[in-house]
């Protein structure tokens, strides 16, 4: 490759948006020919956003975690009986319905925020699950929010917060690919059957 | 465009920025000073108000977020929990320097709002984000607890 090529391949692949390039499409997986094994492995691409620190940090058993390295909320908070906080210190109390730009004091450049803003209800917690299990988990109504697959679909296509982990404001890395692009994952791992990774 | 909001019952309208924190606009534009600036990144509580009555940062506020709301300062917290709470705080010296008393004292009415008697438990929950540099916490539960035993009559 000569330098000229090498410079604009690399000119480009900075202007492309990193995130659109870890996540592959649905067409890549064309391939396996098992259906049940495409599945599975539609999955374990879907799973590369599902345990992105974007969605574990409020996906917890317990209290939120922060950041990519997921370290505990900072300031302390916990989960509440609504999944909203403490009385007198909700989620609400520093979560506004937007990301909030700050002036990047302490290294934190943005708060992060949409409306709602809650934590996932704690049956829906991920966090120490392998792929295989927070699978089964998706599936089961009883632990996905009473959801059918379709629903399931439209709630990872569709749904505002879930959408956040990609707009997720300055100083946080934003979950892999884009949310249309988990959506159609997530219609092509229904569509052949939902399996789960073992 | 104004932005109008309710600040302690009197309506106010300010022509700023959108993105301004509403604690500056507390501060520099309505001249109300008793909430304070510590961090500006929603760590310490300094500048804890309540926005539709609801405890809220107003250091990441930003203005936008107040149109048509309702809001209450440190100058304009008033009923029986919060007198409880101003009487607990003064018959036990809780304030030090009392930089952040302010702040504490919009939450711990908050929490007293919802929660009649909190436990050690619920006050650190509550508390946990105001922080105090002279470290009068234990001064600070112990007030919490002894207004919920005033409102208890």
């Amino acid at each position: 490759m000569t330098r000229f090529s090498l410079s604009v391949a690399m000119t480009l692949a900075l202007a492309a948006p990193l995130a659109a390039q870890d996540l592959r499409m649905p067409a890549d997986f064309e391939n396996i020919e098992n259906e049940t094994e495409r599945s599975a492995a539609l999955f374990e691409e879907m799973g590369k956003v599902l345990t992105h620190p974007r969605c574990l940090n409020c996906h917890p058993k317990d209290s939120p975690t922060q950041g990519d390295d997921m370290h505990p909320h900072e300031p302390p908070v916990i989960r509440g009986d609504a999944d909203f906080g403490a009385a007198g210190m909700n989620c609400t109390t520093c979560h506004g319905p937007e990301n909030f730009e700050t002036t990047g004091v302490g290294g934190i450049e943005s708060i992060p925020g949409h409306e709602p803003w809650s934590l996932a209800p704690v049956e829906m917690a991920w966090v120490d699950l392998s792929l295989g299990e927070i699978c089964a988990q998706l599936k089961d109504p009883e632990r996905n929010g009473g959801r059918s697959l379709e629903e399931l679909h439209e709630h990872m296509a569709e749904d505002g917060l879930v959408g956040w982990g990609w707009e997720p404001g300055a100083g946080r890395t934003p979950a892999p690919g884009s949310q249309d692009l988990f959506g159609e994952l997530t219609r092509a791992w229904i569509d052949t059957g939902a399996a789960c990774p073992s | 465009m104004p932005i109008s909001f309710t600040v302690n019952g009197e309506e106010r309208s300010v022509d700023v920025n959108p993105g301004t924190p509403l604690l500056w606009v507390l501060r520099d534009e309505l001249r109300l000073t008793g909430t304070k600036f510590g961090c500006g990144i929603a760590q310490c509580g300094a500048c804890t108000i309540h926005l539709d009555g609801m405890t809220r940062r107003s250091c990441v506020t930003p203005i936008s977020m107040a149109e048509g709301s309702d809001i209450t300062t440190i100058e304009g917290l008033e009923g029986p929990e919060a007198d409880a709470v101003q009487a607990a705080w003064r018959a036990i010296d809780v304030p030090q320097c009392g930089y952040c008393q302010s702040g504490q004292i919009m939450t711990a009415t908050s929490l007293l709002q919802q929660i009649a008697s909190p436990s050690d438990e619920d006050i650190d929950n509550a508390m946990a984000g105001n922080i105090c540099r002279c470290a009068t916490y234990v001064r600070i539960r112990q007030a919490i607890h002894d207004a919920a035993k005033t409102l208890e009559g």
